[in-house]
C-alpha cells in the first residue's frame, strides 16, 4: 500500500469529471472521487452504477461524467451487472482477446436504497461468488433521489418522507441494518466501512485495499445528504466527525474474517452531539421526549460493544 | 460432412452451445430449460469449452450478468423458462434497448398460475414487446439450427439485437428424436468471432452504456430500436440463405406446407406444427384442399408476408398456444387479424387457444377445426371468432 500525503491525493487527476447535476455538498460524490483516487495511475476500471442520485445526475445523454468505463444497469443489479463484467474480463483475458498488459479494476457504486434493500440479492450472490470486485454503497441513510423516503439503513427516529415524525409517530420505527456486518459474514476477502474525517486516509487505506485486494470487497461509506439529513450544507466534515466520536458510525474492516477497529474516539460522544445538528431528529429534542434519545444511546452502545468484542478489543 | 445422431431438444441446442463455444454464460435453473446449463457446466467440467459460467442466484441476475458480459465485449447467452423469463422482464427490455446481441434459449413453459410445468407459449408471448427477436422451433433439428443462426443474426451491425431461440418444453426439449449436426469447424466458421464496435474493455476507449436520457433524446432512441427490428428481417433471411448452403436445410420467416391451392389453412407455432401436418396429409388423402402454416419468426412479426401468404383462403383456423386475458383472443390471431385488415385481406379467421399447460394437442382435433371451418364456409353459417379447443367436457 502507498503512503498517503492529503495534497499529493487532491492533485490526482480526477475520474468523476465535475459538471455533473448533483447537488452542492453531496455526499456520494465525495465518495465516489475519495474512493476513484485509490485507484492507481495506469490501471483502468469498469465503474456499475445502481439507479439512483449518482447515476441520474452523472450519466445524462449525451453525457457522461465518467473518466472510466461505466454502466448502468438498472436500480436493483449492479452487483451482478458488474460480476457480468467481471467475468467477461476473465474470458477475454484468457482468450487473448484483451492483452495482458492492461489491468482493469471493477467498482460498483449504489445508494443504500440500491445496496441494503433492492439490490441486496443481486449484492449477495456477487459477493458470495467471489468476483473480484468492489461494491461501494454510498449510505446516506434513506433513498434521496424518489425524495427521502425510509431504508433499512435509515437510523431509527429518522423523519422521512414514509416516515414522518407527527403526533401518532416518532418517525421510522426500527433500528438500521448493519449492512457491513451481514456482508463480512458472507465471508469475502475485505470489507470496510469509513466516511470523509482524518484527512480522508482512513476512507483512502480502506478503498484502496478493497480494490487491490483478490477477491470480492464491500465498502460502507457514510455519505451525508444535506438535503435529506436537513442540516446545513457546509457543515458535512462536521456531521461526520460526530458521527464517528459517538460512535453511531464505527470505522472498522474485516480483512479475511478478521475484523479491526481502525479508529476509536479518545472519548466517547453522547449521540445528541450528532443528532442536533440534523432537521431528521429535531423532534427527539422535543421535552417529553427524553426516553426516545435515551433508546437511541443504548443501541449505539450495545453495537459498538458488540463491535469491539468482534475485534477482540 | 453432416453427422447422423440421435439427441433431444435440450442436448441439440447445448451441442450448439459447444460448437460455438461462447465467452460466458450466466444462468439459473429453471424446469424445463436446467439441462442446458448443466451440460454447459458439464463441457467446462471435461475441457471441451473455456466458456466462463456464472452460477447466478436469479434470472434476473442472469440477464443483468448477461448485459454486463455483453457490454464489456464477450459473445454472452444464457436459457431459461416460465418464471424464470417472467422474472427477467425488467433486463429483458435493457438487453434490447441497450442493444446487447445476446442469445436466450428459452424452453417454452406455461406461466403460473397455477404452477404448472409445461408446454405452452405464455412465457415468450408475454415477453413479446421487449424488443427481443423470437424464433421457434417445431422439433429439435429446428431448435439446433435455429441456435446456430443466432448470433450471425443479433450481431450483425443493422441489427445488434438479443435474440430468443424458442423450443416448446418437455415435447422438444425432452424427447429425442434423429437430428443432422453439422461438424464443429463448420459451425465456427459459420458463427465467426464476435467483433463489437464499442465495448467496456477497450482500452484507450472508453465508454458509458446505459445513459438517463431525457425526452428530447430518449423517443429517437426508440425509434432507432424499432429501426433495428425491421432491419432484423431481412438479416434473418440473408443468414437462412448462408445456413442452407452449409447445412442443406431451408428457412424462411414461416413455412408453408401444402397451402399453394388450400382452401383452410390452419397457423400456428412450435411443435404442435407436425401434428397439424399429418392431419392435413390425411385430409389431403380425402380430397380435401387443406394446409398449415408454421411460423417461425414471431419478432419481428411478418403481418405483410403473412397476409399474402393467406389472401386465397376461404377460413384460417389462427392457433394461439396461450392465453391473453384481453377477452378477445391470443396475441397470434390478434397481430394477424391486424395484418390482414391492413393489407385489405378479407378472410375468414377463427382464433384457437389450444395446448396451454401441456394440455395434448391431437390429430383429431385438427381434423375437427378443418371441418368446423368447411362445415360453417359451406353453409354459410358464422363462424365464432374466438374459442377454447380441447378443454374437458
Amino acid at each position: 500500500m502507498s503512503s498517503y500525503n492529503i495534497k499529493e491525493m487532491m492533485s490526482k487527476p480526477e475520474r468523476l469529471a465535475p459538471g455533473h447535476r448533483m447537488c452542492a455538498g453531496c455526499g456520494a460524490t465525495i465518495g465516489v472521487r475519495a474512493v476513484l483516487r485509490a485507484l492507481h495511475e495506469g490501471d483502468h476500471a469498469v465503474i456499475a452504477n445502481a439507479t439512483g442520485c449518482l447515476e441520474v445526475s452523472s450519466f445524462m445523454y449525451p453525457y457522461t461524467a465518467w473518466e472510466d468505463s461505466y454502466i448502468h444497469n438498472a436500480f436493483e443489479n449492479a452487483g451482478a451487472t458488474l460480476s457480468g463484467v467481471e467475468t467477461a474480463y476473465k474470458a477475454l483475458k484468457k482468450r487473448g482477446k484483451l492483452s495482458k498488459e492492461e489491468t482493469y479494476k471493477f467498482i460498483a457504486f449504489g445508494g443504500d436504497g440500491g445496496t441494503y434493500d433492492i439490490g441486496f440479492q443481486s449484492l449477495s450472490g456477487a459477493m458470495e461468488r467471489g468476483h473480484d470486485m468492489v461494491y461501494v454503497c454510498y449510505d446516506n441513510g434513506a433513498y434521496m433521489n424518489t425524495g427521502i423516503q425510509r431504508s433499512s439503513a435509515t437510523p431509527m427516529f429518522a423523519d422521512t418522507t414514509t416516515t414522518p415524525a407527527g403526533k401518532q409517530s416518532d418517525g421510522k420505527m426500527q433500528n438500521r441494518k448493519d449492512l457491513a456486518s451481514i456482508i463480512a459474514d458472507h465471508d469475502v476477502a475485505y470489507v470496510g466501512q469509513s466516511t470523509f474525517t482524518l484527512n480522508f486516509n482512513d476512507l483512502h487505506r480502506k478503498a484502496e485495499k478493497a480494490i487491490y485486494t483478490e477477491g470480492a470487497s464491500f465498502l460502507n461509506i457514510m455519505t451525508p445528504c444535506p438535503r435529506g439529513w436537513r442540516y446545513n450544507t457546509e457543515d458535512i466534515m462536521e456531521i461526520c466527525k460526530l458521527a464517528v466520536e459517538t460512535c453511531y458510525w464505527p470505522m472498522f474492516e474485516v480483512d479475511h474474517g478478521t475484523w479491526n477497529l481502525t479508529y476509536e474516539p479518545k472519548k466517547k460522544l453522547p449521540i445528541e452531539d450528532f443528532l442536533r445538528a440534523q432537521g431528521r431528529f429535531k423532534h427527539l429534542f422535543k421535552p417529553g421526549n427524553e426516553h426516545l434519545i435515551e433508546q437511541f444511546q443504548a443501541e449505539v452502545d450495545r453495537r459498538w460493544e458488540d463491535l469491539l468484542y468482534k475485534c477482540n478489543r | 460432412m453432416a453427422r447422423k445422431d440421435r439427441m433431444s431438444g435440450n442436448e441439440a441446442v447445448s451441442y450448439a452451445i459447444r460448437q460455438i463455444n461462447p465467452d460466458v454464460m450466466p444462468a439459473f435453473p429453471i424446469t424445463p430449460s436446467t439441462e442446458i446449463p448443466q451440460m454447459v457446466s458439464s463441457y467446462i467440467a471435461n475441457g471441451e469449452v473455456d466458456t466462463e459460467f456464472i452460477p447466478v442466484e436469479s434470472e434476473h441476475s442472469a440477464m443483468s450478468a448477461a448485459i454486463g458480459s455483453e457490454a464489456a465485449g464477450a459473445r454472452t447467452l444464457t436459457a431459461t423458462s416460465s418464471a424464470g423469463l417472467a422474472l427477467m422482464w425488467e433486463e429483458l427490455l435493457l438487453a434490447a434497448s441497450n442493444r446487447m446481441p445476446i442469445t436466450l434459449a428459452l424452453v417454452n413453459r406455461t406461466l403460473s398460475g397455477p404452477i404448472n410445468i409445461n408446454c405452452d407459449h405464455s412465457d415468450g408471448m408475454g415477453a413479446r414487446d421487449t424488443g427481443w427477436i423470437q424464433i421457434y422451433a417445431e422439433n429439435n433439428q429446428e431448435a439446433y439450427d435455429n441456435f446456430i443462426q443466432a448470433y450471425p443474426i443479433a450481431e450483425n451491425a443493422k441489427v445488434h439485437l438479443p435474440i430468443m431461440i424458442c423450443q416448446d418444453g418437455f415435447i422438444t426439449s425432452h424427447a429425442v428424436e434423429n437430428i443432422e449436426l453439422l461438424e464443429d469447424e463448420e459451425v465456427k466458421n459459420f458463427v465467426g468471432e464476435y467483433e463489437p464496435e464499442e465495448f467496456l474493455l477497450n482500452p484507450g476507449k472508453p465508454i458509458a452504456v446505459g445513459p438517463y436520457s431525457v425526452t428530447n433524446y430518449a423517443m429517437e432512441a426508440k425509434k432507432n430500436q424499432e429501426i433495428a427490428l425491421e432491419n432484423s428481417k431481412e438479416v434473418i433471411l440473408q443468414v437462412a440463405k448462408e445456413f442452407e448452403k452449409i447445412s442443406g436445410r431451408s428457412y424462411g420467416l414461416f413455412e408453408e406446407y401444402k397451402t399453394e391451392d388450400a382452401d383452410y389453412i390452419m397457423l400456428l407455432i412450435g411443435s404442435a406444427a407436425g401434428t397439424a401436418k399429418q392431419a392435413v396429409d390425411d385430409l389431403r388423402a380425402q380430397g380435401k384442399k387443406a394446409g398449415v402454416i408454421k411460423l417461425r419468426v414471431f419478432r419481428p412479426f411478418p403481418a405483410n408476408e403473412l397476409a399474402q401468404a393467406l389472401k386465397n383462403a376461404k377460413a384460417v383456423a389462427i392457433m394461439d398456444r396461450t392465453e391473453s386475458y384481453n377477452g378477445n383472443g391470443g396475441p397470434l390471431g390478434s397481430e394477424v387479424t391486424a395484418g390482414l385488415f391492413r393489407n385489405k385481406v378479407m378472410v375468414e379467421t377463427v382464433n384457437y387457444i389450444y395446448g396451454l399447460a401441456g394440455r395434448d394437442f391431437t390429430v383429431q382435433e385438427v381434423y375437427d377445426i378443418f371441418a368446423e371451418l368447411e362445415e360453417c364456409m359451406e353453409n354459410g353459417k358464422e363462424l365464432e371468432q374466438f374459442k377454447y379447443i380441447g378443454l374437458r367436457k
